[in-house]
């Protein structure tokens, strides 16, 4: 990873206003990793040097919350829900169906940076399962099958917006 | 003419957006005049999307499973012609099981807009809190909540107003009050409705707890996995504030509150008090020792009281209808009403809020609808990872505090995730402890490597290399997770195993010595086979396995090989006429 790609002046006004206010360092990971997709090395260490809170610390939280990213995610992130009604109407076929069609596990990234497959704990749509939420859309009842459909046809629509060769 | 779209996190997971869109357009192509109103969740997840269509009386008609492509029909005929529309309304079965429930957390939930603060006054919104401060002595709300009989809903079923009394008799300020909006119980979503369906009840609830524990500042600690619940509240506190409801001299009387909201980072054990406020703090949400309580020593070491988001929601009606309406409602042990998410092989699925005391039976068959399918009730799992499942001979058992936990199980935060002949006990008890497993922030030696050890184990066992002594080998085990952990995370993740082993031993003892998985679910116990019988050779099981393990020539029965076969079950999906079958 270049150090050009990341435009700390984007985290500056964020770090201005909660660097100094105790207890916010959760505050100020979200947006950071809201502003860059992910928290890499060198925004943690912006971020320490800042805060003046060390960025072993800073690990510490990273690493303890689910949602924190140490990764750059696909175009898709493909957000598979395990919670309890999902599981036992078989969740984990679908999981396996994903991980054998694209050929990743739990929280990898497919070589062309398309899919980036999360397990992630309920999302609450619990009469409609099982489901996967790709950036924002929900996909519900899944079967094995359907679920390698949508990942079909979301491929074909970044072939043609010219994402992938 | 109004138009009220069903729009929480589950109508628009099944697609009341794209309706959304459709009747606007609709409306404008056809320049018809309708109001377009949204409300949050009415419970009937099973039903989404949800159009209620009132007219001009005000009198309504429900459409149910509502697609864009019948929106046409549904607005050209009701609103134009004024005809009515039988493809999609509601039936009177259906009308019966909101009938059976008794509102209160949920009242304004699916009938008012949860984005527009003058609906929630029109029904009657902040006239509770106004009650309180204007004629009310912070000691009298407290008197009020103690003589209601509530209990927090959270999990533990702790008296509220003891809560708040502690809160109240610190005297150190300032003093704090947080809402726990963290619901992590997998299958549980009675928080996340009440949030995206009315946020201005809970902000009320809130300030009357704050009045009563003398705090000027609340916090709810939200889940970031629920991003619509915190677009709605942060709008209704925007709100709230426009109007001086929150802030300084709130409705011009001595009392000044104003809350925030934090969003969590995903950890379930922030859902434990002192985790959540280490959370809060931007900490890793580990839990410490208590004593010193919350409410002696919270956040920022000063006087905290922490409740959740439902238990918050019943206090504005509590105080507009007296306790005694509220202790009227449900049992001896446990007053008033509770919200109960509804999942799984269940026939109608979703949120329903029944008085405390009802039987297990009455809420799964007669308002669930039953088991979908035609299946057979297997089980029915209480309150997520920390509760347990319990299996049909105790379906009489009353939904109260104390008949619940005799049982091994919990009441819990209100997750009911029901099961049927297809689900393998063993299984989901290895779901529950891969999930405490995971979410074991590491701090008790007992919870971190005691639930890695059970997983193990119940790995093994569902792998069919389950050995005589690990059942024994699981109830020792889990006795010490309980007894050497410190909070209730670890006290609770080994709820499942016990339970399910009380319950459900022959299972377990079908995957261990006859290695056998009597619900046909764990893969390494089952073996795929076609019938030649029903085969009729259409070849679509062999075009579709992933491994190429299935031979046959068209039109003539076909045969899977075991020895390559991944048991993934696509040919059993695919196959047209249900010549799969599982051995």
């Amino acid at each position: 990873m270049k150090k050009s790609e990341f435009d700390f002046s984007r985290i500056d006004p964020v770090l201005e206003k909660y660097a100094h206010v105790k207890g916010s360092l959760i505050t100020i990971l979200q947006k950071a990793q809201e502003i860059y997709g992910y928290l890499s090395e060198e925004v943690i260490v912006y971020i320490a040097e800042k805060t003046k809170v060390k960025p072993a610390k800073i690990y510490g939280v990273v690493t303890f919350y689910t949602q924190f990213r140490l990764e750059p995610v696909g175009k898709y992130l493909i957000m598979l829900c395990q919670g309890t009604a999902c599981h036992v109407n078989g969740s984990e076929r679908i999981e396996s169906a994903i991980c054998q069609k694209l050929g990743i596990n739990d929280g990898e990234t497919t070589e062309d940076n398309l899919f980036t497959l999360n397990n992630v704990a309920c999302l609450g749509c619990c009469s409609l399962s099982p489901v996967m939420m790709i950036n924002g859309e929900t996909y519900a009842k899944l079967t094995p099958k359907k679920a390698e459909n949508i990942l079909d046809k979301l491929k074909k629509e970044a072939l043609l917006e010219g994402e992938v060769q | 003419m109004k138009i009220v779209i069903g729009e929480g996190s589950c109508g628009l997971a099944a697609g009341a957006g794209k309706v959304h869109d459709k009747i606007s357009e609709v409306l404008s192509a056809n320049s018809l005049k309708a109001d377009v109103e949204i409300t949050g969740c009415c419970g009937m997840c099973y039903l989404e999307p949800i159009v209620d269509i009132y007219d001009d009386l005000g009198e309504k008609t429900t459409y149910v499973k509502v697609t864009p492509e019948m929106v046409d029909d549904l607005i050209l005929k009701k609103i134009r012609d004024n005809q009515e529309v039988n493809t999609c309304e509601i039936t009177q079965n259906d009308l019966n099981i909101l009938g059976n429930q008794k509102r209160i957390v949920l009242r304004n939930c699916g009938i008012i807009n949860p984005e527009k603060i003058d609906d929630y006054l029109e029904a009657g919104g902040y006239e509770a809190i106004k009650k309180c401060i204007s004629q009310l002595s912070p000691e009298e709300v407290i008197e009020i909540i103690k003589k209601s009989g509530l209990r927090g809903r959270g999990g533990a079923g702790f008296p509220t107003w003891f809560k708040w009394n502690a809160a109240r008799a610190s005297k150190s300020e300032p003093k704090y009050i947080v809402c726990n909006a963290d619901e992590g119980d997998p299958g549980a979503f009675m928080d996340r409705s009440v949030l995206e369906g009315d946020p201005h009840n809970l902000i009320e609830g809130m300030m009357i707890g704050a009045y009563a524990m003398g705090a000027e500042e609340g916090i709810v600690y939200v889940r970031a996995e629920y991003p619509l619940a915190i677009v709605r509240l942060e709008k209704a506190i925007e709100q709230a504030r426009e109007k001086g409801f929150l802030g300084k001299r709130v409705f011009g009387m001595d009392f000044n509150f104003d809350m925030r909201i934090k969003a969590g980072a995903g950890a379930f054990v922030c859902g434990e008090e002192t985790a959540l406020i280490a959370s809060l703090e931007g900490e890793r949400g580990m839990p410490r020792l208590k004593p010193p309580f919350p409410a002696q020593k919270g956040y920022w070491q000063q006087p905290t009281n922490i409740n959740n988001v439902e238990t918050f929601s019943n206090v504005p009606w509590i105080i507009n209808n007296g306790a005694k309406a509220f202790s009227s409602m449900g049992t001896e042990d446990s007053k008033g009403t509770k919200v109960f998410a509804l999942t799984g092989k269940i026939k109608n699925g979703g949120l329903v809020e029944v008085p405390m005391g009802m039987t297990l039976r009455e809420i799964i068959f007669d308002i669930g609808g039953g088991i979908r399918d035609n299946k057979k009730f297997k089980a029915v799992q209480l309150g997520g990872p920390s509760g347990g499942c319990l299996p049909e001979s105790l379906l009489d058992t009353p939904m109260e505090y104390a008949s619940i936990n005799k049982t091994g199980a919990i009441v819990g935060s209100g997750g009911m995730v029901v099961l049927d002949e297809t689900t393998c006990m063993v299984d989901v008890t290895r779901f529950f402890l891969d999930f405490t497993k995971k979410e074991s922030c590491g701090k008790c030696i007992h919870c971190r490597i005691g639930t890695t050890r059970m997983l193990e184990l119940l790995t093994r066992i569902t792998k069919g290399e389950g050995k005589e002594g690990d059942i024994d080998l699981l109830e020792d085990l889990a006795k010490k997770v309980k007894d050497g952990s410190l909070c209730g995370l670890g006290q609770t993740a080994p709820n499942p195993v016990l339970t399910t082993i009380r319950y459900f031993r022959d299972e377990y003892e079908a995957h261990i010595r006859d290695k056998k998985c009597p619900a046909k679910q764990c893969t390494a116990l089952i073996t795929y086979r076609i019938d030649p019988d029903k085969c009729i050779g259409c070849t679509a099981c062999a075009r579709n396995c992933p491994v190429s393990c299935i031979r046959g020539e068209v039109k003539k029965p076909h045969e899977i090989d075991p020895a390559v076969c991944i048991k993934c079950g696509k040919c059993a999906e695919v196959c047209p006429v249900d010549a799969v079958e599982i051995l």
